[in-house]
Parts: structure tokens; sequence; C-alpha cells
């Protein structure tokens, strides 16, 4: 019906509208959460004002990224195309879109609630401003890690070549990959910032606890992340896999429904670990003694919280291999 | 409808275009809210520091602005320049 030409090049351009819409979102609400914190820190001492600042703007530089990964892949997009000849490729470009944009919503998110905290922090406790910037850097940068995965999805359909690959189902593994990745990424950029919050506030409360803090937050941090990771496999999985021609429905909703499963499944107990990881975190920069019951019982309770996030795993591994 | 080739472009891009403002709008506005909130919060704590305290909201704010301007830049390549 429509030149080929003509529909890849409209999908680019609204894969570019969704990449930076979607993008702009977690960057600017965790910056704005840092800003706030900085008002209130300086609302305690206002003669450190250069120091807040400074660490503000730390923070909030690290927040950013994600939006900045999300505009490279928008520019990209509008810019990028060459001469398509195949209809399949207007579904890498959308998929790419949706992977960018929304691994970013959390990963904006969850890198400017630290930054809040360290404003805060240094202000209660200036003396360790160091360890409590350091803890910062540390968590802020973990919780940028999903939004790097999206980003690799994002290049991926990009750069690789699909022209070879059936319009049906093609269209529902490239869109699913984007998917995938991108909603399984919101829930766990959330919940990493959630716990790197408590780790800085812990570290500046109690500088002595420096190391078990940093540790128990780093585990907790790294657990929050299975969800994001098992979203980055099922869309490796979609992207990666032989398709045959099919158009039977059957065969384009199995991908999409494995992606939907894997995507939205990763939003729950990404927050949920995430909180867990904080509370844990926050007691033991209280009770440095308690440091082993305290871990223990996190990840017991990160372990059962996990529970349905693996079952909207295996449904996705089931659409995608068995059905 | 009578949709042509250049057409459905248009069409996309429009399309978005509005997709990127409108949603690369919903950040900024309840960010720096929070941080203008925040800013009153403190002067209601210390009135005599508020220069200090409305310079370092607008500076964070401007920070949570960028964000939304990247949104502005890409929706307005989207409606002229493509």
């Amino acid at each position: 019906m429509w030149e080929t030409i003509s529909l890849v090049t409209a999908s680019r351009f609204l894969g570019a509208g969704l990449a930076i819409g979607f993008g702009a979102i977690g960057a600017a609400l965790g910056e704005g959460y840092a800003a706030g914190l900085a008002n209130e820190a300086l609302s305690y001492r206002p003669l450190k004002s250069g120091d807040v600042l400074k660490n503000m703007l730390v923070g909030q530089a690290i927040a950013e990224s994600a939006a900045i990964f999300a505009l490279v892949i928008a520019i990209l997009l509008i810019f990028g195309g060459g001469e398509p000849e195949h209809a399949i490729l207007a579904w890498p470009a959308i998929g790419s879109g949706l992977a960018m944009g929304l691994s970013a919503i959390g990963s904006g998110i969850g890198a400017g609630l630290p930054a809040g905290a360290v404003c805060v922090g240094i202000v209660r406790q200036p003396a360790s401003a160091n360890k409590t910037l350091t803890t910062m850097l540390i968590g802020s940068a973990v919780c940028q890690t999903p939004a790097i995965f999206g980003m690799v999805i994002a290049f991926l359909l990009l750069f690789l070549d699909f022209s070879q690959l059936p319009l049906y189902p093609g269209w529902a593994t490239l869109l699913g990959a984007g998917l995938a990745t991108g909603i399984a990424a919101i829930g766990p950029g959330v919940g990493n910032g959630l716990t790197a919050m408590e780790g800085v506030t812990g570290v500046a409360r109690n500088p002595g606890t420096y190391n078990d803090t940093n540790r128990t937050m780093l585990v907790g941090l790294g657990i929050a992340q299975s969800t994001a990771i098992y979203g980055f496999l099922v869309s490796l999985m979609l992207l990666f896999q032989t398709v045959e021609p099919n158009s039977a429905l059957v065969a384009s909703m199995a991908p999409l429904g494995a992606a939907c499963a894997a995507g939205f499944g990763g939003i729950g107990p990404g927050m949920g670990i995430g909180y867990v990881g904080a509370s844990a975190v926050r007691w033991v920069a209280r009770r440095p003694t308690a440091t082993a019951t305290l871990t223990r019982t996190m990840l017991v309770g990160m372990a059962v919280t996990e529970s349905t996030a693996i079952y909207a795993l295996i449904v996705a591994l089931l659409l995608l291999i068995v059905v | 409808m009578d949709i042509g080739g250049p057409d459905f472009i248009k069409g996309m891009a429009f399309l978005g275009a509005g997709l990127a403002m409108g949603l690369g709008a919903i950040g900024p506005g309840v960010g720096e809210g929070f941080a203008a909130g925040k800013a009153c919060e403190a002067i209601g704590k210390r009135p005599e520091e508020a220069g200090l305290l409305t310079r370092t909201m607008l500076v964070g704010q401007a920070v949570s602005e960028s964000t939304g301007i990247y949104s502005l830049v890409i929706a307005l390549l989207l409606l002229f320049v493509v």
C-alpha cells in the first residue's frame, strides 16, 4: 500500500519521538528531587552552599546521562536512515526507540535519589563528605546500568541488518526485543535508587560503618539488577533467534507475549527488591553489629520477592521456546 | 483516509513530535515542582536566606529543565526540518 521508504522513515520518526519522550521523564524527576533536597540541606546550614551545590550538580549529571543516551538514539533515528528497501526495517526503529526511552525512566529517577541524599548528608556530617560522595558515585553508577542495557538493545536494533527477516512474525520479535528490555528496566532503576539513597544517608549518619554499608548496598544493588537482566536476556533471545515466515496470529503474539511477560514482570520485583535493600542498608548503618542478621534477612526477603519475576521469566521462555 | 507516501511520513513525524514533547513535559513538571516546594519549606525555616535558597532552586530547576529542552528540540526537528 505505502512505499517501503515512506513506511520505514515514518517509523524512524515515531521511534525518535518515543525515545526522547519517555527518556526525558526519569532524569527530570530525579534531578528535581535532588534540587529539592539541596534546598532542604541549605535550610539547615546555609553557609555550606558551595559544597552542596557542587555535589548536587555532580549527582544530577549522573542522572542526566540516561536522558543523553535517549537523545543520542533519537538523533540517530532521525538522521541515520539510508535507503531502506524492506518494510520489516520499520520495526527495529520503533523497538529501539521504546527500548532506550522506557529504560531511561527508571535509571533517571533512581540516580536522582542518592543525589538528593548526598546534599543532606554533607550538611549533616561535613567531615565525612568524601566518603558520602564516593558512596553516591558508586550507587548512582550502578543505577545507570538498566539504561545501559536499554542502550545496548537500541544500538543492536539500529545497526544489525534485519532486512532478511520475514515481515510476519518478524515485526513481533523486533518490537518485542525493544519492549522487553525497556519495560523491565524501569523497576530495577527505581529500586536501585532507593537502596543507593539509603546507603548515602547511612554513611553520612555513621561514617564508621562505611565498609559494612557499602558492601550491603552493593549486594542489594546487584540482586535488584536481576530483573533487568531477565528482560535483557529475553530481548537478546528475540533478536538472535531464527525466524520462520509464518503469517498466523499465534506466531506473532508469542514473541510479543514473551516480551510483555519479561518486561512488565520486572517492574514490581525490581522496586520491591530495591525497597528491601534500602531498609537493610539503613539499619546496617545504624547498627553495624547486626550486619550478618540483616544481610541474611535481606537475602531471604529478596529471594521471595523475586519469585514472581522468575514466574514471568519462565512464562516468557515457554512462549519463546516451547509454544 | 487517502494516504500517500510523503503524507504518511509527515503524519508520523507529527505524531512523534507530539509524543516527544507531551511525554517529555511530564518529568520536568513534577521534578521542578518538587524542587520549588522544598525551596518554600526551606525558606519557611530560614526566611533570611531567601536569596540563596531561591538561587539554588533556580539552578536545580534549570538542570531538570534540560531534558525538557531536548524533547523540545527533537519535536521542532520533527515538525519543521524533516
